[in-house]
């Protein structure tokens, strides 16, 4: 089984690497958004999903991300000074909000994190000195790397999906560590969590920066891919449709990103003819899923092996009474 | 000082109309524990049920009380039965998120199914202009402070006073006992429903005339009621009349003296400032985790 999953994992990448190739400019832009928003999604799975900090601000690091790349190759820096200190700088952003926020718990934590973008979005659109205002900010670089240029769409992309790779198989990593464990101990029950000599203050501000950093980084290769960035990007609307791309996909579920990514990026642009339509079926839908499947898309297949398991175990019992009725006969 | 109390006065009826809002959200928190992020658009529905009902040749007055009715039947009973009542069973954050998801339903179902265009609505209070020792007031700010007080206080007597009221009150303390005591559990929270629709409607009279009635015109009006509601306290009701109206005053002020442009971060500031020192609210109750 294990091999198994080796071996699919293998053959979706492959499918990543060549596919994009045989599509127009418009498809390999659909691909990229959608990388990178898996990149931001699974920061935020990280903080929703494993340790169960429900943030409404994720749009927030994504826009300080962009922004940080796109002011930093303005000012004549390198791409690959910029992309690092994007996730640095969104980093002890989420260390220096979580602070105050995560003294209080849950839906306070999601109130602070929207108003805390709202902040950020007035100042990307007031401090025209820095932002550029409504005006935004055009007109920036792709980076190049040693000769290589990643100016090319399809070049670009390959340059985003491995940067998707990579920070999937760090996350992965850290979700089997210890550390990782300590974050679901504290969704899962966090006064128990505390009791076993977890330092939930700690863990649940780590969870929620390190959410922050990856939002950072996909905001910073999505400045570099669209070359425009302003500030109706960044809104409370596109950090609600980030957590829902989360709950959508499967909070908790490693894939549950790249569904969820895929439900928000994708299928928008498709039914874009039909956008205010879309959106209301989307929101509607929202609605039916949680009263249906409120763990998500990715929870299907669970919830079919739960309900073999109970039907065979209601068989095994049965048949278990039935064979003790035999013998009493 | 003339300057000062000008802007005091207006920001209280802004502060008034927030009020309103908060306070449904707060009561609906208290009575069944649900967190509604659709609030904003509880304002925007009953403001396009009005529009749409003057034009079609009705009076605003009885326009208002038909969209009363309309909002307590579709954004009381219906959001009730249909949506908190099948989530219930799993805790908050399923209706929060659901909440959300019907937001941007109902936001987008008004700007494709009507118009994504601001509609006109009519004054609601005469265009008079009062000066009192040199200070101006309008009309439609005191109309405003005036209407949304009376009908803060109009709930607050009827939860105090009345037999209903109390039984309410005592569901939202402990549904246990309340139940045990014979207090028809369901239908308080049902009664709690109605008056978050009906608050959120009469708060759409009151806004409509200066923000005119747009699909997106809930989206700062939620905002700010939630964090007048915690800034006041959000298992207080009177907590949410205090939150609204700090929240109202300190934005206008805020924006004559500090920067127009930092308007709406006001409110992000003294909620933060709130749960840093003070994370019950300010008139809340602190309460103690469950194991």
């Amino acid at each position: 089984m294990k091999k198994f999953n080796i071996a699919v994992a293998l053959v979706a990448l492959a499918a990543l690497i060549v596919v994009p190739g045989f599509l127009k400019n418009y498809g390999i832009h659909l691909f990229t958004t959608w990388l990178v928003f898996i990149i931001a999604t699974m920061g935020l799975n990280l903080t929703v999903g494993y340790a169960g900090q429900k943030s409404l601000g994720h749009a927030a690091f994504f826009g300080i991300g962009a922004y940080t790349v796109a002011i930093f190759l303005k000012a004549g820096l390198s791409f690959w000074l910029a992309l690092p200190s994007a996730a640095l700088i969104c980093f002890a952003t989420g260390l220096a909000l979580g602070f105050p926020a995560l003294r209080v718990q849950t839906i306070y934590l999601a109130f602070a994190t929207l108003g805390f973008n709202t902040a950020v979005w007035l100042v990307m659109r007031n401090e025209e000195w820095l932002t550029g205002g409504t005006y935004g900010i055009n007109n920036i670089a792709r980076p190049s790397l040693g000769g290589i240029s990643f100016d090319g769409n399809l070049a670009y992309y390959h340059l985003v999906l491995f940067f998707t790779v990579v920070l999937a198989l760090a996350l992965w990593g850290l979700l089997r560590s210890p550390w990782g464990k300590a974050f679901t101990a504290l969704r899962d029950n966090p006064i128990r969590a505390e009791s076993l000599g977890i330092d939930t203050r700690g863990y649940t501000l780590l969870s929620f920066a390190i959410g922050a950093a990856y939002a950072g980084i996909a905001g910073g290769l999505y400045a570099s891919q669209v070359q425009f960035i302003d500030p109706a990007l960044f809104t409370v609307g596109a950090s609600i449709m980030m957590y829902l791309m989360v709950v959508v996909g499967g909070p908790g579920y490693f894939l549950g990103p790249v569904l969820g990514a895929a439900v928000g990026v994708i299928l928008p642009e498709w039914l874009r003819f039909a956008q205010a339509w879309y959106l209301f079926i989307f929101g509607a839908a929202v609605v039916m899923l949680m009263i249906w499947l409120p763990d998500g898309l990715l929870s299907i297949p669970d919830r079919i092996k739960a309900r073999r398991q109970s039907r065979e175990a209601s068989a095994a019992r049965s048949a278990a009474a039935n064979a003790a009725q035999g013998v009493q006969r | 000082m003339t300057d000062f109390l000008q802007l005091f006065f207006s920001g209280l009826s802004t502060g008034s109309i927030y009020a309103l809002a908060a306070l449904g959200f707060t009561l609906l928190w208290q009575a069944s524990g649900t967190i509604n992020f659709a609030q904003g658009e509880f304002v925007m529905v009953p403001a396009f049920l009005m529009v749409g009902l003057m034009a079609s040749g009705l009076q605003l007055y009885v326009a208002f009380a038909l969209s009363c009715v309309l909002s307590v039947i579709l954004l009381g009973w219906l959001f009730k039965r249909g949506l908190v009542d099948p989530l219930f069973k799993y805790g908050m954050m399923p209706i929060v998120v659901a909440t959300i998801g019907l937001s941007i339903a109902m936001r987008n179902l008004v700007r494709a199914g009507y118009s994504a265009e601001p509609q006109p609505f009519p004054q609601v209070f005469p265009e008079k202009i009062f000066e009192i020792a040199g200070v101006t007031i309008s009309a439609g700010d005191v109309g405003t402070f005036g209407f949304a007080m009376a009908l803060v206080l109009l709930v607050q007597a009827f939860l105090n006073k009345t037999v209903t009221g109390r039984a309410m009150q005592a569901v939202a303390q402990n549904t246990e006992s309340a139940s045990v005591l014979g207090i028809n559990v369901p239908r308080m929270i049902f009664y709690t429903f109605a008056i978050n629709a009906v608050l959120a409607a009469a708060a759409a009279l009151l806004v409509t005339p200066t923000y005119l009635a747009k699909f997106d015109m809930g989206e700062g009006l939620g905002t700010k009621a939630f964090f007048a509601a915690i800034i006041g306290g959000f298992n207080n009701s009177r907590g949410a009349l205090l939150g609204g109206l700090i929240v109202g005053v300190c934005e206008n002020l805020a924006a004559a003296y500090i920067s127009p442009a930092y308007k709406d971060a006001v409110a992000l500031v003294i909620f933060m400032v709130v749960i840093l020192f003070k994370p019950q609210g300010l008139l809340g109750k602190k309460v103690e985790r469950k194991v």
